[in-house]
C-alpha cells in the first residue's frame, strides 16, 4: 500500500538513531583534536631529509644529485649543489646540498622523490598538521627544517626503515670490505697513505652561506 | 557539444512548446537562469545555462572548463612516471582506477608484463574503488533529491572504511598514486587482505539497509522513474559508457569486452536497465556493487605470492620505444582511456585522456528538455560527474 | 499539584493585582505577549540545536557538541572549558548572524526587502495568541473565531514570502516564491478541511472549548482525544501532512529547495534578516504543531487519567516536542517532492481524503447510539478503502523494478 516504502525508510533511520546511542560502531565520528586516529604505517604527507648521527648538517644523506628535483612532478624541490664535498655514510666524499628547499604549497605528497632517490636520503613524514599563518615565508621549508634524524624515520615507518637501514648497512659493509682490501693491497705494496675513507682525512670547510638564487 | 546536436537519434520526448503557433498575449517571458558555477547541486564548478518556461527546461547549455588544469599539456612535459600522481586528480573519487588505466596504456606502449600478484591487487583495489564510488554517487543523487545528507552519510561511513584500507596500502586516502608501469608500487601490508575480507563480508549487510532506506520509497520512485530518460540509440551514438549506458539496456562492459587484467577469470554478471531513466541508473549502480562484491570475494580467495612489479620496469629514465597505445578500463563512471604517443623521449609526445564524465555529460540537454528544473538537477546527479575529470 | 499547574496564571494575576485598576488590562496583555515572545523563540533556539543533533544521530554522527560557555581566560583562568553538550550553539549562531554583513542586492526593492522578514514574524506570533498552552493559559480566548483567527494569521505569511521573493530581484528567489505561494495556497485547503472535522464534532471554533471537549474518558483511563477516533486519526495525519507543507518542511521544502533553488525565496537574505526568516519558519512550525495538538491530540490534556497530576503546560510542550521530533525524523529520511507531484498530491489525494473524512466524521456523529466497535470498524473500513483507491493510481504508475542480467 502507498506509504509502505516511506515507513521502511523511517524505520531504517530510527534504527540508526537508536544505534548511535547504544552501539559503539553506530557513531563513527572521531572528534579530531580530542581524539586521534593512529595513522597507518604507510601514511605519507610531506618529505623530509634523513640525516645520520647528531648533527643534522653534517649527517645529511643527500648528496645533491638533483634526481628528485628533476623527477618531482609539480617541481616543488629546489636544490643548489655545494662547491665542496663531505664524506657520506661510507666515507666517500660527496657533494651536499647547499640549499634544499621544498615548497609545501606546491608539493602534492606523491612520494615520487622518495622512490627515485638512490641514497635513501628523502623520506615521507606522517605529520599532517602543517598549516602556518604565513603563506609565503613559512610554506617554503629549508634544509634545516626538512632535516630529521634517522631515528624519526625508524619510528614512523619501521618496516621501510628496516629495509633502508639494511641496504645502507650492506652498502657500508661492502665499502669497508673494499677499503680494507684496498688498504691491505696498498700496505702490501708498501705505499703508506691515509685511508680515503677515514673521516679525519677530509677537511670540511666552514659551511657556505646560502648562495644567491639565480633569479 | 557537437555529439549531441548532430545525433541522428530522434528526440521522442515531449517538449512543451512555449507559445502556441499563432502566439498569445498570455505567453510570458522565458527565464534564463545560470545554475552554477556556484550552485549547491552542480557538483563543483559546473554551470548549466538553463532557459525556463515557468519551471520547465526549454534549453540547457552545459558549460565546462572552470576547473581546467591543463592536465594533458602538463603530462606531455613531464616524464611518464610524473603523470601518475596527476591522474589521481582527474576523478578524485577513483584514483586507483585512474592509475590503472594510465599504467595499462604505458604498459602497452612499453611492452611490460604485469606479474600475477600485481594483477590481483589491481582488481581488488579497482573493485573497492567501484564500491565506494557507486555508494557515494547514490548518496549524492539522493542528496540532490533533497534527502538531506542521510543516505550520503551512510555511504560515506562505508566509504571511510575503504579509504582506510587505501591509506594503509598506498599511504593516502584519495590521491593514492599506487600503480606503477608493470605492477604496483609496494606490496600489501600484513593483514591487509583480512581487513578487505571483513569489509567485503560486511558490505552486503550495509547494502541491504541502504536499499531499505529509500529504494521503495514512494517519493524516490516518483522523482526518478521516467525522469531524465536517455534513448538507447542516442546513448550509443553519443559514446556514453558505464552504468549510464547499461541503464539504457546496452550490454557493454569493458571488463567483459576487453578482458583486460585478469577479469576473464572471475564470474560476474552485468545488470541491464530497460528505460534508461534516473531510477535505472540508480538501481544499476546498486546492482553493480553486488557484482563487484562477487568479484572481490573470488579475487580474495586466491591472491598468489610473487613479485609485484615487472623486473624490467625502470623507474627512472623510462623511455618507451616509439609508438602509440590506447589503454582503457571500465572505470566506475564508464570507459576511462588514456591515449599515448611516444617519440622515444622521456616525455610522451601526445597524451590524451578519454574521460567518461565529460562524454556522459554531453547529452545532458537531451535528457533534461521538457522536464522541470528539479528533474534537471536529479538528472545531473545521476550522470555521476567529477569535475576534475570533466575539465582536466 | 494544582498550584504548579496554575503557577504561571497565579503569577500573572499576582503581578497585575499590584497595579492600579486602569493599568491592569494593559499590563495583563503585555505580560502575555512577553511570555509568547520569550518562550517560543527560546524554544526555536533549542530546536535548532536539537534538530542538528537529531539529524546528526540519524546520520551516525554526534551533531554540534563543541560550543558551550565561552572560556574567559583573563577573568577565570581556572574555569574548565564547559561544552554543555553543544547547547551553546544557538547563542554562537545568533551572535554570528547579528554581526554578519547585511547584504542587500543593488537591484532589490529595498523597502520591501527590508520589510519581508518582519511581515513573516508578526502574523506567526499573532497565531500563538489563541493557542491554549495549558489550562487557563490561552492569551486570547476567541469564543467565536479562535480557529479562524489562527488560519487568517497563518495565511498572512504568504504575503511575506512573496515580498521576499519578488523584492530580492533574483531568479531563484522568484522561483522559490512562486513555488511557495502555489504550495501554501494548495495545502491551506486540506489543512482547513481536516480541521473542519474537529469543528464539526466539537461544535465550536474556540480552541479552548475544543480542548475541553476532548477531556472525556474512555475505558476508564484514556482521555477522549480526537485522534482516538477513525475520523480523528485520519484527520490528524492529513493535518500533519498539510502542516508539513505549510511549514515548508521536508518532504515539502520545495520553496527553499537547496539543491535546486539555492535557498529559495530567502536566497538574497543574509545576517540577521536571514535569522529572522529562519525564526519565522520555525515559529510557524511550532504554531501549526500546536494547533494540531490542540485539535487532535487533546491540547494540554494528559493521555491517561492517572497522569492528570502533571501540569497541563508540561503536556502541551511535551507533545510539541514529540511533534518537532517527528518532523526532524521526517527531515532526516525523506527526499523532496517535485512541484507538479506536490500539487497532484494536494488536489488528487489530500483533498478527496479530507472530504471523505468529513463524511466519516458525520457518520460517526449520527451513529452515536451504535456499538463503539462497530462504529470504529465502519469508519476505519471507509477510510482505508478510500486510501487504497486513491493510492492505487500511484502504485500503477510507479513501482520498484526488477532487472535482467546480460547473458
Amino acid at each position: 500500500m502507498l506509504g509502505s516504502g516511506i515507513l521502511k525508510g523511517l524505520a531504517e533511520t530510527a534504527k540508526n538513531f537508536v544505534g548511535s546511542y547504544i552501539d559503539e560502531s553506530g557513531l563513527t565520528t572521531i572528534e579530531y583534536p580530542d581524539e586521534r586516529q593512529t595513522l597507518a604505517e604507510n601514511t605519507r604527507q610531506f618529505p623530509f631529509l634523513v640525516f645520520d648521527g647528531d648533527d643534522a648538517m653534517k649527517g645529511l644523506r643527500c648528496v645533491s644529485c638533483q634526481i628528485c628535483e628533476k623527477e618531482c612532478p609539480p617541481q616543488c624541490i629546489f636544490i643548489v649543489k655545494s662547491k665542496d664535498k663531505k664524506p657520506d655514510h661510507v666515507g666517500k666524499p660527496q657533494f651536499y646540498p647547499a640549499t634544499f628547499d621544498i615548497d609545501l604549497s606546491v608539493c602534492m605528497s606523491c612520494q615520487i622523490c622518495v622512490e627515485v632517490c638512490p641514497f635513501e636520503a628523502i623520506k615521507m613524514d606522517t605529520e599532517f598538521e602543517l598549516s602556518t599563518s604565513d603563506r609565503f615565508g613559512q610554506l617554503l621549508l629549508h634544509k634545516g627544517q626538512l632535516a630529521k634524524p634517522n631515528s624519526h624515520f625508524q619510528e614512523i615507518h619501521p618496516t621501510d626503515a628496516a629495509v633502508s637501514d639494511a641496504a645502507l648497512a650492506a652498502d657500508k659493509a661492502k665499502a669497508e670490505a673494499k677499503a680494507a682490501a684496498d688498504a691491505k693491497a696498498k700496505a702490501e705494496a708498501g705505499i703508506p697513505r691515509p685511508l680515503a675513507s677515514s673521516p679525519e682525512a677530509v677537511t670540511i670547510p666552514p659551511a657556505l652561506g646560502p648562495p644567491n638564487l639565480p633569479m | 557539444m557537437s555529439v549531441a546536436t548532430e545525433s541522428p537519434a530522434p528526440r521522442n520526448y515531449e517538449v512543451v512548446p512555449k507559445t502556441s503557433p499563432e502566439g498569445s498575449e498570455l505567453d510570458g517571458e522565458l527565464l534564463e537562469v545560470a545554475m552554477g558555477p556556484q550552485h549547491p547541486s552542480t557538483h563543483g564548478v559546473f554551470r548549466m545555462d538553463v532557459v525556463l518556461d515557468g519551471e520547465t527546461v526549454v534549453k540547457l547549455k552545459p558549460v565546462f572548463g572552470y576547473l581546467h588544469r591543463n592536465h594533458e599539456k602538463i603530462a606531455e612535459n613531464t616524464s611518464y612516471l610524473g603523470s601518475m600522481p596527476y591522474t589521481d586528480r582527474l576523478d578524485y573519487f577513483c584514483s586507483l582506477t585512474n592509475n590503472w588505466a594510465y599504467a595499462l596504456a604505458v604498459e602497452k606502449l612499453a611492452g611490460l608484463q604485469v606479474p600475477e600478484r600485481a594483477e590481483f591487487i589491481r582488481v581488488i583495489t579497482a573493485e573497492l574503488t567501484r564500491l565506494q564510488n557507486h555508494t557515494s554517487v547514490c548518496g549524492f543523487l539522493l542528496q540532490d533529491m533533497g534527502a538531506l545528507g542521510t543516505p550520503l552519510m551512510y555511504a560515506f561511513r562505508e566509504r571511510e572504511k575503504i579509504l582506510d584500507l587505501f591509506e594503509s596500502l598506498t599511504g593516502a586516502r584519495m590521491m593514492c598514486n599506487y600503480m606503477r608501469f608493470g605492477g604496483c608500487r609496494c606490496d600489501l601490508p600484513p593483514g591487509w587482505l583480512d581487513r578487505v575480507r571483513k569489509i567485503v563480508g560486511d558490505f552486503p549487510q550495509f547494502l541491504d539497509s541502504y536499499e531499505a532506506l529509500l529504494n521503495t520509497n514512494e517519493i524516490l520512485l516518483a522523482r526518478t522513474q521516467g525522469v531524465g530518460r536517455l534513448p538507447r540509440e542516442l546513448a550509443i551514438s553519443a559514446g556514453v559508457t558505464g552504468p549510464m549506458l547499461r541503464a539504457c539496456g546496452v550490454d557493454y562492459d569493458i571488463r567483459k569486452v576487453d578482458h583486460y587484467g585478469i577479469y576473464d577469470r572471475f564470474e560476474f554478471r552485468i545488470p541491464l536497465g530497460e528505460q534508461g531513466d534516473v531510477y535505472d541508473r540508480y538501481m544499476i549502480r546498486l546492482l553493480e556493487i553486488r557484482e563487484s562484491l562477487k568479484i572481490l570475494q573470488q579475487a580474495l580467495k586466491e591472491v598468489p605470492g610473487g613479485p609485484i612489479i615487472d623486473p624490467k620496469a625502470k623507474l627512472r629514465s623510462f623511455r618507451p620505444k616509439v609508438g602509440e597505445a590506447y589503454g582503457r578500463i571500465e572505470g566506475p563512471k564508464g570507459e576511462l582511456g588514456f591515449y599515448l604517443i611516444s617519440d622515444g623521449s622521456p616525455n610522451p609526445y601526445r597524451y590524451r585522456v578519454r574521460p567518461p564524465s565529460l562524454i556522459n555529460l554531453t547529452i545532458l540537454e537531451d535528457m533534461c528538455l521538457g522536464q522541470s528544473v528539479a528533474d534537471a538537477v536529479v538528472t545531473l546527479g545521476s550522470v555521476d560527474i567529477v569535475l576534475g575529470e570533466v575539465d582536466r | 499539584m494544582e498550584q504548579i499547574d496554575q503557577i504561571f496564571v497565579h503569577l500573572k494575576h499576582g503581578v497585575v493585582a499590584f497595579l492600579p485598576e486602569g493599568l491592569q488590562p494593559l499590563v495583563s496583555i503585555l505580560i502575555s505577549v512577553t511570555a509568547i515572545v520569550l518562550v517560543f523563540p527560546l524554544l526555536f533556539a533549542l530546536t535548532t540545536v536539537l534538530e542538528r543533533k537529531g539529524l546528526g544521530r540519524i546520520q551516525n554522527r554526534p551533531g554540534p557538541n563543541r560550543v558551550g560557555l565561552p572560556r574567559l581566560p583573563t577573568l577565570f583562568p581556572w574555569l574548565p572549558k564547559l561544552r554543555l553538550a553543544g547547547f551553546g550553539q544557538f547563542a554562537a549562531d545568533g551572535i554570528k548572524s547579528l554581526t554578519k554583513e547585511d547584504i542587500v542586492p543593488r537591484e532589490a526593492d529595498r523597502v520591501v526587502h527590508f520589510l519581508a522578514p518582519f511581515v513573516l514574524l508578526v502574523p506567526v506570533l499573532l497565531a500563538f495568541s489563541v493557542l491554549p498552552v495549558g489550562r487557563n493559559m490561552a492569551a486570547l480566548d476567541l469564543r467565536e473565531t479562535g480557529l479562524l483567527f489562527f488560519f487568517a494569521a497563518g495565511a498572512a505569511t504568504e504575503l511575506s514570502v512573496f515580498m521576499a521573493g519578488w523584492s530580492s530581484h533574483n531568479k531563484y528567489s522568484l522561483l522559490g516564491a512562486m513555488r511557495a505561494i502555489a504550495q501554501m495556497i494548495s495545502y491551506e485547503i486540506p489543512l482547513i478541511l481536516s480541521s473542519l472535522t474537529v469543528v464539526m464534532m466539537a461544535g465550536s471554533l474556540s480552541l479552548v472549548t475544543i480542548v475541553e471537549r476532548q477531556s472525556g474518558v474512555n475505558f476508564g483511563f484514556l482521555h477522549g482525544w480526537h485522534v482516538f477516533t477513525p475520523w480523528g486519526f485520519a484527520g490528524f495525519w492529513l493535518f500533519l501532512i498539510a502542516a508539513c507543507a505549510e511549514a515548508n518542511r521536508t518532504p515539502f521544502d520545495l520553496p527553499e529547495a537547496e539543491s535546486e533553488l539555492v535557498a529559495g525565496y530567502f536566497t538574497e537574505y543574509s545576517g540577521f534578516k536571514f535569522a529572522l526568516f529562519f525564526l519565522g519558519e520555525y515559529l510557524g512550525l511550532f504554531a501549526i504543531s500546536g494547533l494540531g495538538i490542540t485539535l487532535f491530540l487533546g491540547g494540554w490534556l494528559s493521555p491517561f487519567t492517572f497522569l492528570n497530576w502533571m501540569p497541563s503546560w508540561f503536556w502541551f510542550f511535551f507533545k510539541l516536542f514529540l511533534m518537532i521530533a517527528f518532523f526532524i525524523w521526517l527531515r532526516g529520511t525523506l527526499p523532496r517532492l517535485r512541484l507538479d507531484q506536490l500539487m497532484n498530491f494536494a488536489w488528487k489525494f489530500l483533498l478527496p481524503m479530507t472530504l471523505i473524512n468529513l463524511v466519516v466524521a458525520a457518520l460517526w456523529h449520527f451513529t452515536n447510539s451504535w456499538n463503539p466497535a462497530l462504529r470504529w470498524l465502519l469508519g476505519a473500513i471507509l477510510l482505508t478503502f478510500s486510501y487504497w483507491i486513491l493510492g492505487r493510481g500511484f502504485e500503477a504508475k510507479f513501482r520498484p523494478r526488477t532487472y535482467r542480467y546480460a547473458s
